[in-house]
């Protein structure tokens, strides 16, 4: 993955460190990644959000085929999930055999490793969620 | 608007080409499709095809095949919609003749996958969908499809058999097709017991990593007569996007873009799905085959797989779909794709498929070519 600029990485932590998510005002609607513009309404007026890190799993799959920087961890279960606040984000499930992920399972949110770029010296960090 | 026709198809083989060139293989399709035409120049011409830069290191691709072409100084535009490319260069370019800005326009795609390993090329293609959001966090093309296979099992009862007929019956389709990367016959059984990709997705539920090309030549109606003894009309054209990463879905299952694109180029064509007689779709894994059919109308949202296994989608059933093989046994060289689909219609139109996979006494086609995991589509209905 080409994701090595330092820059990039210091401009998405509000999102993968702490789950910033944002909240149309009007509407109520909670977007992860947070928007500038809601569908439809170019002056949607928006207020931050800190998701409560609680969710139910919405599909998921078993990664058995990985890109290049999670290849060793294969097979590592991939989830929609969607969160209490309404929104849905992609991560993974760990802290449980793949196998055992079903629809409809409460998780939680984790401060983890996800990967790391050995090109660039990089360790990134994010969110994954463990089944409750 | 002018009325506009297809009058010129060509394609390479499709498959894993080491021997040829990402310049080559597109001058060899667009090469065959100008012969076919019967034209001797061109207006101008669009270049569908995703990624350039990641595949093969190149960028700035309507300049490159032009001038390979030779037919410089002409404009080319590189056109780029994911896998949905090569659609989104045959909508521009029957835009143009049908506005008149230009008479002899051609359409190509092209994708030159194998010169990157499996890693980059999995990684090249994962662009399509939420880099941050989706590929950060090691989400991959047949994991995103499997998510929705996942959720369409979930509601519908859909099953890996449902799944496997698709497959199968495709394969049977692209045996027939003398371009086909993966003309082997296979069975159910093989499906289900092939390496699993992505649950429920075996590898044999996957489209393969593919080079090719193909290119089609339009011309507005009146002059096409003159050139090509059958030339096959384009009635309308529709596209439509959706949000790129699944997590903005209301309904996972549900492929809006498609819907909507077909909408739009149905009813610019004044007809209903029942006017079709057969269609071409994205069937990138077996399970975005049926959600396709689900959101175009031809199947409630649920009943593509029993339908599937019934044969309705066979070369003898009530629509056939795929005739060509699909992507999953043709190839699916991703801005090639979309030309690809319409190179099928046309010969079928034509009357002239190779090899008795030739349908009988169709009239009226649909092409529906896909980006990502649904994020934007493209449909094209043609006659002859």
């Amino acid at each position: 993955m080409a994701q090595t600029l330092t820059a990039r990485v210091w401009r998405e932590q509000p999102q993968r460190y702490r789950m910033i998510a944002n909240r149309d005002r009007e509407t109520g609607r909670v977007y992860f990644p947070p928007r500038l513009a809601a569908p439809g309404n170019l002056e949607a007026e928006f207020e931050e959000v800190q998701l409560s890190g609680r969710g139910t799993v919405a599909t998921f799959t078993v990664i058995r085929v990985a890109p290049t920087p999670y290849a060793d961890l294969a097979p590592y279960a991939l989830a929609l999930v969607e969160t209490e606040e309404g929104a849905k984000l992609m991560c993974q499930i760990t802290d449980v055999d793949p196998e055992q992920v079903e629809i409809g399972m409460p998780v939680e949110f984790e401060f983890r490793r996800l990967f790391d770029d050995n090109e660039a010296s990089v360790i990134y960090y994010g969110y994954k969620a463990v089944p409750v | 608007m002018r009325d506009v026709a297809v009058i010129g198809i060509g394609m390479t083989k499709f498959g894993e080409l080491w021997e040829k060139s990402y310049r080559d293989l597109f001058v060899e399709a667009a090469k065959a499709a100008m012969l076919d035409s019967g034209a001797d120049n061109l207006d101008s011409m669009y270049v569908g095809c995703m990624s350039g830069g990641l595949f093969v290191g190149q960028e700035h691709i309507g300049s490159l095949m032009a001038d390979y072409l030779g037919v410089a100084p002409i404009p080319a535009t590189r056109v780029e919609s994911a896998c949905a490319s090569g659609g989104a260069s045959l909508r521009a370019a029957f835009i143009e003749v049908a506005s008149g800005i230009s008479d002899i326009v051609l359409a190509g795609g092209v994708e030159k996958m194998t010169d990157v390993d499996g890693g980059m090329a999995t990684y090249a293609l994962a662009t399509a969908a939420d880099a941050e959001y989706e590929g950060f966090h090691g989400a991959t093309f047949p994991g995103l499809y499997a998510m929705i296979a996942n959720a369409h099992m979930h509601k519908y009862g859909t099953t890996p058999e449902m799944l496997a007929h698709v497959a199968v019956k495709n394969h049977d389709n692209g045996s027939l097709n003398p371009y086909a990367q993966f003309p082997a016959k296979i069975s159910v059984d093989a499906v289900l017991n092939s390496v699993m990709v992505a649950d429920p997705l075996h590898i044999l539920d996957c489209s393969p990593v593919t080079d090719g090309a193909a290119a089609v030549v339009l011309a507005p109606l009146e002059i096409a007569a003159k050139l090509n003894a059958k030339p096959i009309r384009i009635l309308s054209t529709g596209m439509a996007t959706d949000s790129i990463a699944l997590h903005d879905r209301e309904e996972i299952t549900h492929l809006n873009a498609v819907s909507v694109a077909t909408t739009r180029a149905l009813e610019m064509a004044g007809l209903t799905i029942g006017d079709i007689d057969f269609a071409e779709v994205h069937d990138c894994f077996t399970i975005a085959e049926l959600c396709v059919l689900e959101a175009m109308g031809v199947y409630q949202p649920g009943k593509a797989g029993p339908a599937a296994m019934r044969g309705e989608t066979a070369r003898d059933g009530s629509l056939p779909v795929n005739p060509s093989g699909g992507l999953k046994s043709k190839g699916h060289p991703v801005g090639a794709t979309g030309i690809a689909q319409a190179y099928e219609i046309v010969k079928q139109l034509r009357g002239e498929a190779e090899n008795g996979r030739q349908l009988k006494d169709v009239k009226r086609a649909i092409a529906q070519n896909m980006g990502g995991s649904g994020g934007s589509s493209v449909v094209t209905v043609f006659e002859a």
